[in-house]
């Protein structure tokens, strides 16, 4: 039975994948549906984050830490590793060594 | 060829690396649910995404119906339906269709973000180079949790479970500290995405129907506000 479920999770998700990978071939000219589809990445990356990482990890505190060592190593236009490393780092450094309690 | 294909390998490493810590908790919660190392291994192979993958492990373990499944699976996973058409725009026409459906296989958040990022013009070579290494890191990772995960310190789990927003992070902020238009929609995304999250007549929405709401509002406004002049646009993508 759960190979059945793990099939149909795949074919499903790999159908929302290829169906508007291989329907939309030509390029679209309307420049509202091009101009929409260029922020498209930025609103929906943006939307998964906020307000989802601050409950992420064991303390609020450490989140806003992690999220703010990540934006400025964004800024310094540093690599997608190391930002993401610096965050989780962070992390690590203020729920070891500046929390005593949970908040 | 050959050197797309070499550059597509480069760029997935930092997303494998991330993978391999993240899907860390996928396997781990594969575990929980009843479901074995070689199962957990097979889903995330197959089904390469975070967020569905968390929820259908979750409607395994509750030993929920099919029809269940699939509709959790449809909305959650929503989003790269958009990812797809905003990929298709930017993959050159000529490109055939049995190699747009492999390039389908595994167009995740992060390897979507990158190609978009990608400077050059993409090519079938560089997309499936992209794409080998985060799936054995997912994969790989997800057998690692499942086998040793139990071991794991709660306060690195803690630590690792930003490696994901991190990533986001790091490729929203540099577009939107350098593009005003970006940082406006991903400002406005921000904004509803807190409002469908706090306030209490939204609670109904779940986390994968408030990430298309959000993002279709916002690009939507986007583009009435800030159209993106055609020739710019090939640059800033």
């Amino acid at each position: 039975m759960i190979y059945l479920y793990i099939l149909v999770m795949a074919f499903v998700t790999y159908l929302i994948r290829m169906i508007p990978l291989t329907v939309f071939r030509k390029k679209i000219t309307s420049p509202f549906i091009r101009s929409f589809l260029y922020y498209v990445p930025y609103a929906c990356l943006t939307a998964m984050t906020l307000p989802a990482v601050f409950y992420a990890t064991n303390s609020l505190l450490s989140a806003l830490a992690g999220v703010a060592m990540a934006v400025i190593l964004a800024c310094c236009r540093r690599s997608l590793v190391t930002v993401a490393a610096g965050a989780c780092l962070t992390v690590f450094i203020v729920e070891q060594f500046l929390l005593t309690s949970p908040l | 060829m050959k050197s797309h294909f070499i550059e597509g390998l480069k760029d997935g490493v930092p997303i494998a690396l991330g993978y391999l810590s993240v899907s860390f908790s996928v396997g781990i919660m594969a575990l929980a649910a009843g479901i074995n190392v070689f199962q957990g291994a097979l889903m995330s192979f197959s089904n390469m995404t975070s967020a569905g993958q968390f929820a259908g492990i979750t409607i395994i373990g509750a030993g929920g119906t099919l029809l269940e499944l699939i509709l959790t699976q449809l909305i959650i996973n929503l989003r790269y339906a958009l990812m797809s058409l905003s990929l298709s725009q930017k993959l050159p026409e000529k490109i055939p269709i049995w190699q747009r459906m492999v390039v389908a296989f595994a167009n995740t958040d992060e390897i979507f973000a990158v190609a978009m990022g990608h400077a050059k013009s993409l090519t079938f070579p560089y997309m499936v180079g992209l794409q080998i290494l985060p799936i054995l890191g997912w994969t790989s990772g997800t057998v690692l949790g499942a086998v040793a995960g139990q071991v794991l310190p709660p306060a690195i789990g803690s630590a690792l479970s930003v490696a994901l927003y991190g990533m986001f992070i790091a490729v929203v902020v540099p577009v939107a500290t350098k593009i005003r238009p970006v940082l406006w929609v991903a400002a406005l995304a921000a904004i509803f995405s807190c409002v469908i999250y706090y306030v209490p007549l939204f609670s109904g929405i779940s986390a994968g129907m408030s990430i298309i709401i959000c993002t279709i509002l916002a690009s939507v406004v986007g583009a009435f506000l800030f159209p993106v002049p055609q020739e710019t646009k090939e640059k800033e993508v």
